[in-house]
């Protein structure tokens, strides 16, 4: 197993005086798929939008403990957000492609970290962000046409292309298939399958099938602590706390 | 348990009073309609039947002969001395042409010449100078003119003098509206388009014929280009700031707050702030339209804020989030992606809001831009804006305080000028809003 990506120790996240995190120790492996899974409000997002520090945006939003990336903690001052968020990416729930074209869409934030020299290398950095993201096939013969004209499930695909044409090296997915149906959900999980040979992907997930299918390691959250952390196939088959066992064979969430 | 022994198709008296009260509410809702509808029909109508006149003026065609002996004494066409003569000098020769006129057209009256000539507008031998001063090679020739005629011939052609009146008014007599009954059988006096209503300048009390609007009307683009130039970028920009950066407090809710409250405040209260600001304070110069442009800039500036407020919040904060997800700072996301989206409801909202600037008055009144008479065009662009001047719906104003009713039917003649302006300006911005609706 590679040393890991992003650790996570004694996490706490308050949201005003709500403690939403509680305490979290979590390890994010390089070249892998790590789930998070729990019931509704359990703190999964939330603690998956500390890892790229999208919780900054959120006024009465804390955070205490440490989240490292590479062992530098991603929380001092020294480091800056946007920069961060170039080496992290992240895809959201609800595909939302810009409503400009698909090029533009995959385009922006190459452009504004400044990744391309000259026109052509910036097409190129388009090319193989859309191949990477098995979306290329479908629209190279029209990338002036607008991002929002395209099926929900070629939509969360340019948004993958357009997370991955940074070049990260972490991708956070917020429950990525939860708005498309069975056959683009099956695209996006191969597609993850490819990404993690190179990347880490963090996916939070309410399929616990979908967890079980794509993950290596899986942390199963409740009322904001990480009751259990480990290989997802112990998880799945031998878990040692009741309360993942519950939530597993169906009895809570 | 009981079933029900009644039927579906019954009619219960609750259904009754239910569908009486429906058709009650029904008649209420028409009837406000076709009220608003009536109310409308009776302002349109009441503005164009009385303000249509004013696009109209009579002219009288006389055959003036530029005589040099009274003119260009030396015969040297020397401008400076063509310029020495000054009006009165060209009254002799308006009353030979008015001579020759009725021997042409065989008028029959009592009247001389004189009294013939005095049918023309004041402003006629001005003109005639005008014209000769322009071009001095005409003098020696014969040049047929049109001149206006004064208001009571001009009032006469629109109906406004009667026979009856004429016996109590002293600028008029009977002869000599039979000479004008006379003159327009001739084919010599003509009522016609009056483009010099929509471009010339404001004329004094005793020359309604000559008043136009057109000088006011680059009072008020002069003042509309400050107001755009100033409140957009600043409103915008403003409302980026409480958007976006300004910290969650209290403070920012009493901005908040009180722009609100600004965009309530008496229009007059700002004409008071910009007398006591820029005028005794800056010292700029007094009914220039720099000035009443930086004042309506401040009357119109909160509804610019609120406004683009609005167009930003109703962006999809998904958009900013994807924008953030991708590594752009809040500056980059916001002006790449929310200002572009919230563009079309931003300029819906300025034209509103300058469409509202364009018929204030009342901030006017304390720079003096009220109650100014216009009368010379500005001819460059720092004239216009420091040139003193006076406002659209400020002239109106001026013309209806006027005694001579030839200058109410030039009022509503303004109205219609300034009626025309704004709806084409809210109709811009119902095309726009449109047109732009939902593009994501």
């Amino acid at each position: 197993m590679s040393a890991s990506k992003i650790s996570a120790r004694a996490c706490n996240v308050f949201y005003g005086d709500t403690h939403a995190i509680k305490d979290v120790n979590v390890d994010i492996g390089s070249k892998s798929v790590t789930a998070f899974i729990g019931p509704s409000g359990c703190g999964k997002s939330t603690f998956l939008r500390c890892l790229n520090r999208m919780n900054d945006t959120i006024d009465t939003c804390r955070v205490q403990g440490s989240i490292t990336l590479d062992g530098e903690d991603i929380y001092d001052p020294r480091v800056d957000a946007v920069t961060l968020r170039a080496r992290v990416g992240m895809v959201f729930q609800k595909p939302n492609p810009f409503p400009k074209s698909i090029f533009d869409n995959v385009a922006y934030g190459p452009k504004i970290h400044g990744m391309a020299k000259s026109k052509s290398d910036l097409s190129d950095i388009v090319e193989n962000a859309l191949r990477r993201a098995a979306i290329w096939d479908e629209v190279k013969d029209r990338l002036d046409a607008p991002g929002t004209g395209l099926s929900g499930g070629q939509q969360q695909r340019l948004c993958i292309a357009r997370a991955i044409a940074t070049q990260p090296e972490v991708l956070l997915m917020d429950e990525p298939c939860s708005a498309l149906d069975p056959i683009a959900t099956f695209q996006i999980e191969e597609l993850i399958d490819e990404l993690a040979k190179n990347i880490s992907v963090v996916i939070v997930t309410h399929s616990m099938q979908q967890a079980a299918r794509v993950s290596q390691k899986t942390a199963f959250f409740h009322l904001g602590e990480v009751v259990e952390f480990g290989d997802t196939e112990d998880i799945f088959t031998n878990p040692s706390d009741p309360r993942t066992e519950s939530y597993i064979t169906g009895r809570i969430g | 348990m009981t079933s029900r022994t009644t039927s579906l198709f019954a009619a219960n008296p609750q259904m009754q009073r239910r569908k009486r009260a429906d058709r009650r509410f029904r008649i209420y809702g028409l009837a406000a309609i076709l009220t608003g509808i009536l109310l409308l029909a009776v302002l349109l109508g009441t503005v164009i039947s009385n303000g249509l006149g004013a696009f109209q003026q009579s002219y009288l065609t006389l055959e003036v002969e530029l005589l040099e002996s009274k003119l260009d004494k030396t015969g040297n066409r020397d401008i400076e001395e063509i310029k020495k003569v000054t009006t009165f000098g060209y009254d002799p020769l308006l009353t030979a042409a008015a001579e020759q006129l009725i021997e042409t057209h065989n008028i029959q009256t009592d009247l001389r010449a004189k009294d013939i000539a005095k049918l023309l507008s004041k402003s006629a031998v001005s003109d005639l100078r005008d014209f000769v001063v322009a071009d001095p090679t005409r003098i020696g020739s014969v040049v047929s003119f049109d001149f206006l005629v004064n208001a009571r011939v001009d009032g006469y052609l629109k109906g406004r003098v009667t026979r009856e009146s004429v016996a109590d008014d002293k600028m008029i007599s009977a002869e000599q509206l039979d000479a004008v009954d006379q003159l327009i059988a001739a084919g010599a006096l003509v009522k016609r388009f009056n483009a010099d209503f929509l471009f010339g300048s404001d004329a004094s009390d005793q020359r309604p014929e000559a008043a136009g609007i057109g000088t006011a009307m680059l009072g008020s683009l002069a003042m509309m280009l400050v107001v755009l130039v100033l409140t957009l970028p600043v409103g915008v920009a403003a409302s980026i700031y409480l958007e976006e950066f300004a910290p969650k407090n209290r403070l920012t809710d009493l901005i908040e707050v009180n722009i609100s409250n600004l965009a309530a405040v008496p229009s007059i209260v700002f004409g008071i702030l910009g007398l006591a600001v820029f005028i005794n304070v800056l010292h700029l110069p007094m009914s220039a339209p720099l000035v009443g442009g930086l004042v309506l800039s401040l009357m119109t500036l909160p509804t610019i804020i609120i406004s683009a407020r609005a167009a930003m919040k109703s962006v999809p904060p998904s958009i900013r989030d994807a924008a953030l997800g991708v590594g752009a700072s809040k500056m980059q996301a916001v002006f790449h992606h929310v200002l572009p989206l919230a563009a079309p409801g931003i300029l819906t909202g300025t034209i509103i809001g300058l469409a509202q600037a364009l018929g204030e008055t009342a901030p006017l009144l304390l720079i003096g831009m009220v109650g100014f008479i216009a009368s010379t065009a500005p001819e460059t662009v720092g004239e216009a804006l420091l040139a003193p001047n006076t406002a659209l719906p400020a002239q109106i104003f001026e013309w209806a305080k006027r005694a001579d009713p030839a200058f109410y039917e030039r009022a509503w003649g303004g109205i219609i000028v300034l009626l025309v302006f704004l709806v084409a300006m809210n109709a811009i911005a119902i095309l726009l809003r449109r047109r732009f609706e939902r593009r994501w």
